[in-house]
């Protein structure tokens, strides 16, 4: 027999008295780790969410009006390109994706398309200067394409989903979908666009907004078409959503005073309320697991110190020093605890892959690091509780406690 | 074996002061057979709690052979008891919720023992009391003799020298009083040192000797005081003439 053992017969013994402490414990692990479980995965949905639909920050001309997210960049007002560059070379954290566009209006076979010039990939990192920043590397949770079970994958194309192509050619379009079946145009054809023929080198997928009517090119060639010099009218940026909730937008408008900077402000505000929420009451749950779970362990505890008198008392003539007995109720609360920890993980997961698609309209999956969290919490609770009474009861006067029963 | 130096304790009751024990001095030697026979509330138990080393005297010294109990920290105390001292109660204070065998473990257990060994040395002293078809029996499952036995047999886990025994007949019935004190004689015949507090004249006659606690007091110099022209033993004599 090892002590381990006497402490495992007792609380058997007197399992129902402990339930009360067990499930206090139980119920208060178990509701922090569903909050977490869901939150998490309402995080990454909403992440999900924002990459899917692209840019998330729009910087236009001042006098511009924000009527339809997608065609926001079909101002007639304009800003010079060098605003990229401030951009670029500021140290503003949170700048993901950031795509320069100048739009103007063209004419093919009497219908009206928009044609858009953008700027690859490939001239932004071909310009030392602006390697400087963290621009394209996509920092880690942080408005990237997020993976999330049971929903549907993002489109891959890159201009679709991260506003920015790798390269383009001076003489290539990419089509939008609509524009592609109007004008029976496939990959590898060519077109004519204000007198100047341009080599088709994708058809985009179809995406439901005006960019399904689009025409994509250089935005140096449209830059020459319209005549205006180095001018954009729409910058769109994949900001990082804890940088926006930060403040991201309005750094971005110290930088350029003369523009106007919009975003996606109910998905991010939304976003932030949510995660507020979840960690007020996740806060308001640990502090009632400490203070009830707390409160009924220690309750508990004295109440089984005062039962055993004459037990522990027993154990003292048998021999047991102050620190076996103390040993004895440690031991007894880190299994309470290891228990509720172990089951409020469980029952938690459970409660969040129930309720998860109810609450967040996200699907939740069970996760590993809860686990030791949950553990390590009501461990921790069990025995800060425990120590008092267990410490009175290794101070216990042996006579005492044998001539009183 | 065991001395007690001008050993006093009081208790306060209702902010007065109580003298459970005053004054006493007592030798008692290794192999001798004590019962200490008075009534409710003479002292008796605390004196064994005092010989124990679970309550500190007010004044005095008690040494248990070449320790000065009360000059060791608690936990020296815990340690001694372990290793020389043997409890019996009158309500045998066996833990409720653990089997016979695994109660005679206890001590053996706070030893640190291996538990091979354990089991083997609980197995033989439940064994010699009687009980080896109640080894896996809880002590609500037991008879109150039975209780006591397995209760013994706990006592003798660490083989102490010196056995307290505090009533150990009291909730017995004669027959099964006759038979713990049969085992008591026996275990004394095997040199160990044995203190009795009781109030049944009777079970105290079976001692080598008694002493009559009055108000705190041992009677006399704590010496039997035989009754001249009876043939009982020293202790029944004087029981007989405390009676």
């Amino acid at each position: 027999m090892k002590l381990q053992t006497l402490v495992w017969r007792e609380i058997f013994e007197r399992k129902n008295q402990l339930a009360t402490s067990f499930l206090a414990i139980l119920l208060g692990v178990s509701v922090i780790v569903a909050m977490k479980n869901i939150t998490f995965y309402s995080e990454k949905a909403v992440a999900y969410q924002l990459d899917a639909l692209g840019a998330n920050i729009l910087v236009l001309p001042k006098s511009a009006s924000l009527q339809d997210y997608y065609s926001a960049d079909m101002q007639n007002d304009e800003f010079p390109e060098e605003y990229v560059k401030r951009l670029t070379t500021s140290d503003l954290q949170g700048l993901d994706n950031l795509s320069p566009k100048f739009s103007i209006p063209v004419e093919v076979t009497g219908r009206r398309y928009i044609l858009t010039g953008i700027l690859p990939k490939n001239e932004f990192q071909a310009k030392a200067a602006w390697q400087s920043v963290s621009i394209f590397t996509r920092p880690e949770a942080c408005g990237v394409a997020v993976d999330v079970p049971g929903l549907a994958a993002p489109a891959k194309e890159p201009l679709v989903r991260k506003r920015v192509v790798q390269t383009l050619g001076t003489n290539e379009v990419l089509i939008g979908a609509d524009m592609a079946t109007a004008l029976k145009l496939t990959e590898g054809g060519t077109i004519q666009l204000m007198g100047r023929s341009f080599k088709v080198s994708a058809v985009l997928p179809q995406t439901g907004t005006v960019d399904d009517a689009r025409a994509f090119t250089h935005l140096h060639t449209v830059q020459q078409m319209a005549g205006k010099g180095a001018v954009v009218n729409a910058i769109e940026i994949v900001g990082c959503c804890q940088q926006i909730s930060q403040g991201l937008v309005q750094k971005i408008n110290q930088l350029l005073p003369d523009a106007k900077v919009a975003t996606i402000t109910q998905i991010v505000d939304t976003q932030i309320k949510t995660n507020r929420m979840m960690s007020r009451l996740s806060l308001l749950f640990l502090t009632i697991i400490v203070l009830v779970g707390g409160a009924s362990i220690a309750n508990y505890m004295f109440a089984n110190v005062f039962e055993r008198r004459r037990e522990i008392g027993t154990l003292m003539a048998l021999g047991a020093g102050s620190h076996v007995v103390l040993r004895m109720f440690l031991l007894k609360a880190v299994w309470l605890g290891l228990a509720g920890g172990v089951g409020g993980y469980v029952l938690g997961s459970a409660m969040a892959a129930i309720l998860g698609p109810r609450v967040a309209g996200v699907p939740v999956f069970p996760m590993l690091t809860p686990l030791f969290w949950a553990v390590g919490v009501a461990v921790l609770v069990c025995v800060v509780a425990t120590f008092l009474p267990a410490r009175r009861a290794a101070r216990l006067d042996p006579s005492a406690a044998l001539q009183e029963i | 074996m065991i001395a007690l130096q001008s050993v006093s304790k009081h208790f306060q009751h209702r902010g007065k002061p109580v003298a459970a024990l005053a004054n006493v001095t007592l030798d008692i030697a290794k192999g001798d057979f004590v019962a200490i026979i008075g009534p409710s509330g003479s002292g008796k138990s605390t004196f064994l709690h005092l010989v124990g080393g679970m309550l500190s005297p007010t004044e005095g010294k008690v040494r248990i052979e070449n320790d000065s109990l009360y000059d060791l920290t608690s936990d020296q105390r815990s340690a001694l008891r372990k290793k020389k001292i043997g409890f019996v109660f009158q309500t045998f204070n066996l833990v409720p919720y653990l089997t016979a065998l695994e109660n005679v473990q206890v001590p053996l257990v706070l030893a640190g023992l291996a538990e091979e060994e354990q089991q083997r040395r609980a197995e033989s002293l439940l064994g010699r009391v009687g009980l080896s078809d109640r080894l896996d029996h809880k002590p609500s499952e037991l008879s109150v003799g039975q209780q006591q036995r397995v209760a013994l047999a706990r006592m003798l886990a660490n083989d102490p020298a010196l056995i307290l025994a505090d009533e150990p007949t009291g909730n017995l019935d004669p027959e099964t009083s006759a038979s713990i004190m049969d085992f008591l004689v026996e275990l004394n015949g095997e040199g160990r040192t044995i203190v009795m507090v009781t109030h049944d004249l009777r079970v105290a006659g079976r001692a080598k000797r008694a002493l009559r606690l009055v108000n705190g007091s041992i009677q006399a110099d704590g010496q039997a005081r035989p009754m001249p022209g009876t043939s009982a033993s020293p202790a029944e004599q004087t029981a007989l003439s405390i009676n």
